[in-house]
């Protein structure tokens, strides 16, 4: 459908116009849009003074903020106990009912997804900068800091300019041993860590209407390391059957016009596309799996983690190879799901028993190891095969460590054989 | 917010991310003050002792990638940056300073025209940057009017307050 001014509109013109109550929305202008979903996490102990400073006395809408607790949970240091301390107080104070706390937590976006937190057509808004995960649910999700998320609980809006938008239009089929994670990589291989700055990604064709809602979040999650505002898909059938058990508000299911106008179109074509590899130190520095483990790059830890690549399915994957081997002499191999109903299901399916018995470290579900600061810190010169997000210098710890962003399969094939491999030998 | 903002420059390359200007190791710190000791310990490690109240950070593209830790911005306000030059900043960043009341301006270009030590000349509203030592300049699209409102509020909080405030009174049966 066409609108009144000539052309249509992408999705996330769409969910912005929905949230400002606007007939249409052009890139660059200025809206003050209703937030359907606020999440915080530990970041949001910083809310709480401006919140008090702005003189706000309660919360837009209790029943619209999520509090999920993951990056130290359960508290490791002192620091982290007190912002865990600081976000219960005000849970309390102003009647926010929905806190995931030790025991009940999990990596918040994780948290929100499972949980149908975040539906089509919302605008969500979070304090972690991966919050664009949750775009794949067709919404429009995305990162501010803590003073913006105090303004978003004392108002319930937010003003946002409207990001003019990248399509990448994706075809063919992925070969075996390849996954979402390869795909976004490879993506991020094109647009680059600056090439989305500012803007949406809209991810379309028959390549991404074939994967299942897990691997959406994955792609939609590292939207952020193109320096995205967002990243979309458009709702469809796997949608709903996701969120229909699930949803905590009404859907509004929105997709592009046929004549929205794009900033540019990235085409992908999965046929013939070989794993890859983001080596040291920027996520878009991408290289095919073969050809890095041609150099016999040693590993001193592997990673399988983070809200990028920690789901259910990522790790029944990784169980599947582990199975049958040992975790090489040396390596250190740390799993952590990405919430507590993952973990619950790994404990049914065996799947923490086949890591433990491999000689893998299972831990609770959190960040965990991904950003530097809680757990399986990396010393000067170390090398790490990670699952997750990042690989800036200090990322995992010193900032001499060298960082490889990979597929869930590939830390597993890293951990057996103790250096970086094409874990397609091992299937 | 000063309409003409100068100060001595501090420079950096492109792609500095949050981590290399607060480690993630320092993000259960609360206090601006604890804070400002560990600011840019990776990407420039001799700035925290070496910063004076009112210098200016000039770098490259896409200042402030990654995370969306407000500590970046607040620990670079503690310790007195005065503005943040850049060829471009990452979306997170930019809000995040913007809601501090810590001048952000955005400037193509402007990395090239300043070595480390000069003084730079930023005037808000006409959109130029002056390298006072060299004379170079770079023209740059001033903040829309929404966002100079929120410098010169001095912040996020205090224009909500302001919002809050009037809408209390607004309410309140007048006398």
């Amino acid at each position: 459908m066409t609108g009144p001014n000539g052309h249509g509109q992408t999705l996330a013109e769409k969910v912005l116009a929905r949230a400002s109550g606007l007939d249409r929305v052009v890139p660059g202008q200025i809206i003050e849009g209703n937030v359907d979903l606020a999440m915080m996490h530990e970041q949001g102990a910083q809310t709480v003074a401006p919140f008090h400073q702005m003189g706000a006395e309660k919360v837009w809408d209790p029943d619209r903020v999520v509090i999920a607790i993951d990056h130290w949970v359960p508290a490791s240091t002192e620091g982290a106990a007190v912002l865990h301390r600081i976000l219960r107080k005000f849970a309390a104070e102003t009647q926010l009912p929905h806190f995931y706390d030790v025991g009940r937590h999990g990596i918040c976006h994780q948290i929100l997804a499972e949980n149908g937190w975040v539906v089509p057509g919302d605008l969500a808004v979070g304090t972690d900068s991966h919050t664009n995960m949750l775009g794949a649910m067709g919404a429009v999700a995305t990162g501010i800091g803590p003073t913006e998320m105090a303004a978003v609980l004392a108002l319930g809006r937010l003003w946002l300019k409207v990001p003019p938008t990248i399509r990448v239009r994706v075809r063919g089929r992925m070969g075996r041993g390849v996954t979402a994670k390869d795909l976004v990589l490879r993506i991020l291989g094109e647009i680059k860590t600056t090439g989305a700055t500012y803007k949406s990604v809209e991810f379309t064709g028959p390549g991404i209407e074939a994967l299942s809602m897990p691997e959406r979040f994955t792609i939609c999650n590292m939207t952020t390391e193109m320096g995205a505002k967002c990243g979309v898909v458009a709702p469809d059938q796997k949608t709903f059957d996701y969120l229909a058990p699930i949803a905590k508000h009404a859907m509004h299911p929105l997709s592009a016009d046929a004549d929205a106008q794009y900033e540019r179109t990235l085409d992908i074509d999965l046929d013939g596309m070989s794993p890859m590899v983001a080596c040291p130190y920027s996520p878009d520095n991408v290289r095919p799996l073969e050809e890095v483990a041609r150099e016999h790059v040693k590993v001193d830890q592997v990673f399988l983690g983070s809200c990028t690549n920690a789901r259910i399915e990522d790790l029944r994957e990784g169980a599947a190879l582990m199975k049958g081997h040992q975790v090489a002499k040396g390596v250190r191999f740390i799993v952590s799901p990405a919430s507590t109903a993952i973990y619950d299901q790994c404990l049914k399916e065996g799947i923490i028993q086949t890591f433990t018995d491999a000689g893998a470290v299972f831990t609770n579900s959190s960040c965990s190891a991904c950003f530097g600061g809680n757990m399986g810190i990396l010393a000067p010169d170390e090398v790490c095969a990670s699952s997750s997000n990042r690989n800036f210098p200090g990322r995992m710890g010193a900032k001499e460590a060298r960082i490889y962003l990979m597929s869930p399969a590939a830390t597993v094939a890293a951990a057996i054989r103790g250096e970086i491999v094409d874990h397609r030998e091992l299937l | 917010m000063k309409d003409v903002i100068e100060g001595r420059v501090w420079t950096l390359g492109k792609d500095v991310d949050t981590d290399g200007i607060i480690s993630g190791k320092y993000l259960t710190i609360i206090d601006p003050n604890e804070l400002k000791k560990h600011v840019f310990e990776i990407a420039l490690p001799e700035f925290a002792a070496g910063a004076r109240p009112g210098d200016i950070i000039v770098a490259d593209e896409n200042f402030g990638c990654g995370s969306s830790r407000e500590h970046a911005p607040q620990a670079m306000k503690a310790i007195g940056v005065g503005a943040v030059v850049a060829d471009s900043f990452a979306r997170i960043f930019f809000r995040n300073a913007i809601n501090l009341g810590l001048p952000t301006v955005e400037a193509r270009g402007v990395r090239a025209i300043f070595e480390k030590g000069d003084v730079a000349r930023i005037e808000m509203r006409a959109g130029r940057i002056t390298n006072v030592r060299t004379g170079a300049t770079v023209e740059f699209p001033p903040l829309p009017a929404h966002l100079l409102g929120l410098l010169e509020a001095g912040g996020l909080v205090e224009k909500v307050r302001a919002e809050l405030a009037a809408r209390k009174a607004g309410a309140a049966p007048t006398p």
